[in-house]
């Protein structure tokens, strides 16, 4: 068991509900009282049935959909901090130093090779440019990116290029937490077997890891722990 | 990305301007740190464009006030400050990038002369220097040096956009102001000057205010978010934030309108 104070994220009472006014105002209540803890060392993995609410929980944990209810705390080196009532600066601030997200799809940016995005994410996170250009080589190269691709902006790569570029990136840097929204779907044995490598890195290095994975096999490779989504239906 | 920087380098507050009986903007307070970009969205006739103005002292509010931090740390009121000082702002300390090159460039002098102005305005007076200065911008913004001597009148739109980047760019700005910078360009036009702008951003640590309608130019650009609407502030947040998960009506009819997601 790990001690209480190795704990990086800690939910309590949150709630999400979604208003589409483009609906007539129809409100969409997806989660209430959403209350769990992840600590350091161990990939705790989200269950529950499509629509359940696990990609937003996920989401507003790393600061991109707005939590109606709750709090959720996160460790930053030594202070925590409040994501659903954190300005806008400090929440960048913590996606630069602490917290990862790797979702499936990659937004491509005009013009950037993919070396330089992956690179990038670990330059962000404090790796010197010479170190984290190394870094990104290394990953794309676990991932089975042929080298002649690197140079090359990946907007016009299949869609499982983008995804493992994606997941290149995520991994590049080295964030104490990282959430990891289905990060193995549709890739091939291959490419799911190196995923399941940098999970159990990071879990070694002792990052905080919280996942969704429909993936039986991944799953019961990486996750310690379930935590059931549905018992937050609002 | 944004540094964390302690203190704000622009502060308005309560921000209101009236045209006669017609109202541009209502009462918006916004703060912007050292490398920090915020993007301005709304359709024609929201008041960002007024905003914009009203930001750069080019027109004066009807009420409501402006702090900035000088190079000398010290924050002074914008409408106080002595015409000298304004000037200063103007030709060093900010870049003011308009959606028309016409309106931020002189199209009957040379690619050179446009930008080495600015470095004479602060006192540069060896030619040498300052067309090296000139000929190492219009590389930085990937314009020939042998166009140094050509007037923006021959460049295309791309070209004499890139020009009034680095014309802003040549004196080390700390803030720049962008009204739809890529506004009547080509998709691929764009996407190089889109990519040139985060480079800028990110490599000099430059704080921005890009007012644009193009939801897709906020994303890549910008760090926050502000949709305005009839002249008010509606929603405010984290950019990806605000157009992944947008609250308002307004702000999800713009966000639901926008073809490229």
């Amino acid at each position: 068991m790990r001690a209480a104070d190795t704990t990086m994220i800690k939910l309590d009472g949150v709630a999400k509900t979604f208003v589409m006014h483009l609906r007539g105002g129809a409100i969409l209540p997806v989660l209430k009282d959403v209350t769990f803890e992840v600590g350091a060392g161990e990939c705790a993995v989200l269950d529950g049935p499509s629509g359940a609410g696990k990609s937003s929980i996920l989401k507003m944990i790393f600061g991109n959909y707005r939590a109606d209810a709750g709090t959720i705390m996160v460790r930053d080196a030594r202070e925590w901090v409040d994501i659903a009532s954190a300005p806008p600066r400090r929440v960048l601030h913590l996606r630069q130093a602490t917290i990862g997200y790797v979702s499936q799809f990659l937004r491509t940016i005009p013009r950037v090779g993919a070396l330089d995005i992956v690179a990038a994410s670990a330059r962000d996170n404090g790796v010197e440019p010479s170190k984290a250009k190394v870094r990104a080589a290394e990953l794309l190269d676990r991932l089975n990116i042929p080298e002649r691709l690197w140079q090359l902006p990946p907007s016009t790569f299949s869609g499982g290029e983008q995804q493992r570029i994606n997941i290149a990136r995520g991994f590049a840097a080295t964030h104490p937490i990282l959430l990891l929204d289905e990060p193995t779907a549709s890739l091939d044995r291959r490419n799911r077997a190196a995923v399941i490598d940098f999970i159990r890195e990071r879990k070694r290095g002792g990052a905080a890891l919280l996942g969704i994975f429909h993936d039986e096999d991944v799953k019961q490779q990486v996750c310690d722990r379930g935590i059931d989504v549905t018992s937050f239906r609002a | 990305m944004a540094r964390t920087a302690e203190a704000p380098l622009l502060v308005a507050q309560g921000l209101t301007k009236h045209y006669g009986p017609r109202l541009g903007c209502a009462d918006v307070a916004l703060e912007i740190y050292p490398g920090e970009v915020l993007a301005v969205v709304g359709e024609s006739g929201s008041g960002k464009s007024t905003l914009l103005s009203l930001l750069s002292t080019q027109l004066k509010p009807s009420s409501g006030s402006i702090r900035y931090r000088m190079r000398d740390d010290v924050m002074r009121d914008l409408f106080a400050l002595g015409e000298a000082e304004r000037r200063f702002l103007l030709r060093t300390d900010w870049g003011f990038v308009h959606q028309d090159a016409r309106l931020g460039l002189r199209m009957g002098v040379s690619a050179g002369g446009n930008v080495g102005e600015r470095l004479m305005a602060i006192g540069w007076r060896n030619y040498a220097r300052i067309r090296q200065e000139a000929v190492d911008w219009l590389s930085r913004v990937e314009i020939d040096a042998d166009r140094i001597d050509d007037t923006p009148a021959t460049f295309s739109g791309g070209m004499r956009q890139r020009l009034q980047i680095a014309k802003n760019m040549v004196t080390s700005p700390r803030l720049v102001f962008m009204d739809e910078p890529t506004g009547g360009l080509d998709v691929s036009v764009q996407a190089r000057l889109l990519d040139l702008l985060r480079g800028l951003v990110a490599d000099y640590g430059l704080a921005a205010i890009i007012v644009t309608h193009d939801l897709a130019v906020a994303r890549l650009l910008s760090h926050r978010l502000m949709v305005m609407r009839r002249g008010r502030v509606i929603e405010t947040g984290l950019t990806d934030q605000v157009l992944d998960d947008p609250r308002e009506p307004y702000t999800q009819l713009l966000v639901s309108s926008d073809l490229r997601g």
